[in-house]
């Protein structure tokens, strides 16, 4: 199934912004957007990309040093 | 009398206790975030809620350049310092550990050092010299195998004096201990970077020489400290991690429980920035040409005694005296009944400090000045503290 959209799940606002501005950076288009219920019971935002972006988002997510859930499809 | 700032009669010189008055950028973040923003950050997902986070985290990010901190998700808001002082200090020390502290410390470090001290934590209070000045090798000679942690206040609020933080980061490296710094002081009057001074946890208020609004501060840690150690002063809700029952353990949310004060953020963010934009060395620079004059006139004028360290590098612009013979009450009564001006006297929540100087429990007039404050405000306080000296 090709989806939409893909996800990016974080612990947490700040590391939601965090990445916001690293993906930006390195030309990924995203969106802060509440957490969609099939990914996550949290009431969270997380960060949403287009599909094809998977690849350059892990890129951008492993060269942060950030701890975080990851990439959700 | 006057009770207003923009009356030409006050000469405000109370910035010490809370800097006044405030860039304007800052009430215009704080009324523009209240009309235009005003939702909860964090919580939720709609676009306020995001615009409202977006503005704590680049409140976050000014800080943290401040600073030179390693990364703006290890800097965590609080109430102000006295609140981020606690944290660290409940946070880090257990009983059967040892704190090494200095004689020139507010009560928001003393006072929580003395519960944790009657719960079994030892402590060194180290002597500091007559002008407040801390000797690192006292430090050093102060370390046992259980000491966990250095704290110090980095600028006295009594007298201005500076205490140089690298050597103490440096020996703090060398044992394995922790350097917290107590920045009410200094935080945006004095150049401080973390990294090349060694902070592993420094503790800022927003509203004195950050020049933001009350009710804003906050804990900036370094790489040595491990968040899983920290035990944080509250639990509650973060919008993060909601799931679960159990309290998150990644920073900032790990200190940060509860809706913070956005509003006090929006504010101090934008005051952050005009402190950046102005360059904590020019600011420096300008209020150390008021505090030269100052000081030398204080220092000429019979029946004045000024303590702590003399005009130069060493100090802010918070400067302590007394007028012989003179109650601080009547003195500073005086000067604002009679002169406009307004300071602050007593013990300034400091008595370790000013058993230091030798002025407990008498304590000492403070002169604090900031910003903007004017080579004519400095003609008018010489020329009321002569009368004061002379005229008796
Ligand atoms: C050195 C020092 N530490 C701590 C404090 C407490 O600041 P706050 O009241 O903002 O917590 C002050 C000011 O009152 C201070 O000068």
């Amino acid at each position: 199934m090709s989806a939409d959209f893909a996800y990016i799940l974080v612990y947490s606002t700040g590391q939601a912004l965090r990445l916001e501005k690293l993906l930006l950076a390195a030309g990924v288009d995203c969106k802060p957007v509440p957490v969609p219920r099939h990914l996550s019971s949290d009431c969270g935002i997380c960060l949403r990309i287009a599909p094809e972006d998977g690849e350059a988002t892990q890129k951008v997510v492993a060269a942060s040093g950030l701890d975080v859930p990851g990439l959700k499809e | 009398m006057s009770t207003e700032r923009n009356d030409p009669e006050l000469v405000y010189l109370d910035n010490a206790a809370t800097s006044w008055p405030k860039p304007p950028c800052v009430a215009e973040a704080m009324r523009r975030f209240l009309d235009k923003t005003g939702a909860n950050p964090g919580r939720s997902g709609h676009r306020l809620s995001i615009a409202a986070s977006r503005m704590v985290y680049s409140a976050r990010e000014a800080i943290a350049e401040l600073f030179n901190a390693p990364d703006p998700l290890r800097v965590a808001f609080g109430l102000n310092v006295t609140d981020s002082l606690n944290q660290a200090l409940h946070g880090l020390l257990h009983p059967g550990q040892h704190v090494i502290t200095s004689g020139m410390e507010h009560n928001s470090v003393m006072r929580p050092l003395r519960v944790l001290e009657a719960r079994g934590v030892a402590m060194t209070v180290l002597p500091c010299a007559a002008d407040g000045s801390l000797d690192p090798a006292d430090v050093e000679a102060a370390i046992r195998p259980e000491t966990r942690m250095i704290v110090v206040n980095h600028a006295s609020n009594v007298c201005g004096t500076i205490q140089p933080l690298k050597p103490l980061g440096e020996i703090a490296r060398r044992h394995n201990l922790l350097l917290l710094a107590d920045t009410a002081q200094s935080a945006g009057a004095v150049p401080i970077d973390m990294q090349a001074d060694l902070i592993d946890l420094l503790a800022f208020t927003g509203h004195k020489s950050l020049y933001g609004p009350t009710g804003t501060g906050g804990l900036v840690l370094g790489e040595r400290v491990d968040e899983a150690e920290l035990i944080p002063l509250r639990q509650g809700g973060t919008g993060s991690h909601s799931e679960h029952d159990e309290h998150p353990p990644f920073l900032p949310d790990l200190l940060e429980s509860g809706t913070p004060n956005t509003v006090g953020l929006a504010g101090l963010g934008a005051s952050v920035r005009w402190v950046l934009q102005k360059g904590v060395a020019a600011i420096r620079d300008e209020e150390q040409a008021l505090v030269s004059p100052l000081l030398a006139g204080l220092q000429e004028t019979p029946g004045v005694k000024v303590y702590g360290p003399g005009a130069g590098k060493g100090r802010t612009a918070t400067i302590s005296l007394n007028i012989e013979d003179m109650a601080t009450s009547e003195a500073g009564l005086r000067l604002d009944e009679e002169f406009g001006i307004l300071c602050r006297v007593g013990l300034h929540c400091a008595p370790a400090a000013h058993r230091t100087l030798g002025t407990f429990p008498a304590g000492a007039l403070r002169f604090g000045l900031g910003i903007f404050n004017t080579p004519q405000d400095v003609t008018r306080v010489l020329a009321a503290v002569r009368i004061l000296a002379g005229g008796r």
